[in-house]
């Protein structure tokens, strides 16, 4: 099974994340860029899935140039090879730009299976999936926590508010993870030197056949007119219990009509 | 005045409150039409939309849909949306909708704007990015807007709409029955309020300790009539089901009272629940950051606190 794992950079959590004042992007230099962690699940799923049915599995970022440190842990991983979509034309593509974007790549590379988490720390959309399998014209099989493939049939739990849903579709498919489907290998040594060998193709818009009115900044389907950081809350009343914190918290509550 | 789309969200037949905040939205943009997809739909729902102001119910609910996920939705929101020139299309931040507004987005080449807290005049959204901590405004600039708003982020009012029924047919394609629905697995539930919709959210972490110790922070949310929620430490642990987990990758909140205990505050959890309205914390930790936002906060042990806040309210109401 050719499976390919889309994975994305995204900047630490734990770090200050900002916008760019000058053409309001997110500002990749500000914080350490890491792999965005429900990609981490996204690979390890594809490996399970390579390691019961045979076949390869690619990495496919989109990004600039520093995402290869993301690459290489994917690969590390033990991922086969993989593919660097990087262009400044690419420079703050919206969702759809994206989509778009990874769509022409995946059509470009070829895929049984497409794997991606369902959702990204810096965007926090969770609709790529969604867009990528109507771009390619194929099922979704989305917001998974457990994926099956027997033959040509793909078969997922689909995380519902009220449990889940059992799906079924044919191949080739996408498929998004949620962070209870798997528990990520962390690399090996080994793995780390053997990543430092394993092929990564660079693609530029050309290569992949990208359109290059339908990516980018100037060419998004939205726009962000203004941002600014959130007025700080007002700082609370803090107390220690003596005894009587509930009591003191009932106060509260009643102080605010909650009871 | 054009019409505004707004995706209904029902469970079982009833209208969920979130629809009721998107139509309450939708009637500052232009004209509401309430687009029901799926089973159950009542009479009882059509007034439930007309009372908040739908002038329109279009009616879809064939087995397509209900037998499949997500695509024929989009199917069925982008005839509707080229045969009445919508101005908009409004649906809940909810994963499944959100994916509904992301095919709709490329079937009508329209810009999509996710996680949305308000919309101003000239639909410009408005957004709280990073875990609260940055509020950005965005707009749509290719084709019409389609908005994923946040549950809870409006106040719901009530304002007479004809509410006019309108039986919707949509061809759904083979491409859209790609994806067939096997079985639907409802998994306990109990009488609790919808995390993401209820008005005040429990939340219990690491420091609750066990999953039989989880019963303390339910109780405290029955006393409140209250969802119960938990960190991811906890749901990592097994104390609680990862269906409530509150965060970055979680479930977003944003109710009028939120109060969580022995939880520390990391960023993670903060982005989940940075919007609340009113915050109230317990931990025995004095420098955990989560008494940074918190309204209020008791520096002590859960396990004092929380019973006794529990009997404080019962004996108060
Ligand atoms: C990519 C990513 C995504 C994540 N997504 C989420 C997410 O969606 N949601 C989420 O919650 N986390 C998420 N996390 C994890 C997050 O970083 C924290 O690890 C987690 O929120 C910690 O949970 P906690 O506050 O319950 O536990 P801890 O940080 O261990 O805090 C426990 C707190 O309880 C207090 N305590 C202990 N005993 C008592 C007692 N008897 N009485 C009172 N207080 C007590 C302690 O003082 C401490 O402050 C994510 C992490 C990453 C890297
Ligand atoms: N630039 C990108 N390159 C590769 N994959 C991406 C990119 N952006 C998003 N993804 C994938 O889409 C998922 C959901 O991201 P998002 O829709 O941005 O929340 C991520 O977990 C990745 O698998």
């Amino acid at each position: 099974m050719n499976i390919v794992v889309c994975v994305k950079q995204v900047p630490d959590t734990a770090t200050e994340r900002k916008l760019r004042s000058d053409d309001k992007t997110l500002d990749r230099d500000a914080a350490d860029g890491v792999i965005n962690e429900l990609c981490e699940y996204a690979v390890e799923e594809a490996l399970r899935l390579k390691e019961a049915h045979g076949g390869e599995v690619t990495v496919l970022t989109m990004g600039p140039g520093k995402a290869t440190d993301t690459i290489r842990k994917a690969l590390a991983m033990g991922a086969d090879k993989a593919v660097h979509l990087v262009d400044d034309a690419l420079h703050g593509s919206d969702a759809l730009g994206t989509s778009y974007a990874l769509a022409q790549t995946l059509k470009k590379i070829g895929f049984d299976l497409v794997v991606l988490g369902s959702e990204s720390t810096d965007a926090r959309t969770g609709v790529l999936a969604a867009m990528l399998a109507e771009r390619l014209g194929v099922p979704q099989l989305t917001f998974s926590n457990k994926v099956e493939v027997s033959g040509e049939t793909i078969t997922a739990q689909r995380v519902t508010d009220y449990g889940y849903d059992r799906v079924e579709a044919s191949l080739p498919a996408v498929v998004s993870v949620v962070e209870k489907i798997n528990e990520p290998r962390y690399p090996s040594f080994k793995g780390i030197m053997a990543a430092k060998k394993k092929p990564v193709t660079t693609f530029g818009i050309a290569d992949a056949e990208i359109d290059a009115s339908q990516v980018g900044l100037a060419n998004s389907w939205s726009e962000v007119v203004d941002f600014a950081a959130a007025p700080p809350r007002a700082a609370g009343t803090i107390v220690k219990d003596e005894g009587d914190g509930g009591v003191k918290t009932a106060d509260f509550l009643a102080s605010k009509k909650f009871v | 005045m054009s019409e505004i789309l707004v995706l209904v969200e029902h469970v079982e037949g009833q209208v969920k409150k979130v629809t009721l905040e998107l139509l309450t939205l939708a009637r500052k943009l232009g004209a509401p039409s309430a687009v029901w997809a799926g089973p159950g739909y009542t009479a009882e729902a059509q007034a439930r939309l007309a009372e908040h102001g739908a002038e329109k119910v279009y009616v879809a609910d064939s087995a397509d849909i209900a037998d499949h996920v997500v695509a024929p939705k989009a199917e069925l929101l982008a005839q509707l949306a080229t045969e009445k020139s919508a101005a908009a299309v409004l649906v809940a931040a909810t994963a499944e909708a959100k994916e509904i507004a992301a095919r709709l987005a490329i079937k009508l080449d329209a810009g999509i704007l996710t996680d949305v807290v308000g919309i101003q005049d000239g639909m410009v959204a408005e957004h709280s990015i990073f875990g609260g901590g940055v509020n950005v405004r965005a707009r749509v600039t290719k084709g019409l807007p389609i908005i994923a708003v946040r549950p809870n982020s409006t106040p719901v009012e009530a304002a007479a709409g004809a509410g006019a029924e309108e039986r919707v047919s949509v061809a759904v394609s083979d491409a859209a029955k790609a994806v067939r629905v096997v079985e639907r697995v409802k998994e306990e539930k109990g009488a609790r309020p919808e995390l993401t919709e209820a008005a005040i959210v429990v939340s219990g972490g690491r420091g609750v300790g066990s999953a039989e110790n989880f019963s303390i922070i339910e109780k405290l949310a029955d006393s409140l009539g209250a969802a119960v929620g938990a960190s991811r430490a906890a749901t990592d642990a097994g104390w609680y089901p990862h269906q409530f987990q509150v965060g970055q990758t979680g479930k977003t909140v944003s109710p009028q009272l939120y109060i969580a205990a022995g939880i520390s505050g990391a960023i993670q959890h903060r982005a989940g629940m940075q919007t609340a309205k009113t915050i109230v914390a317990i931990n025995k930790d004095p420098e955990a950051p989560i008494f940074e936002l918190a309204d209020f906060g008791v520096v002590g042990d859960l396990h004092q606190v929380v019973p006794q806040l529990t009997e404080e309210i019962a004996k108060r109401k």
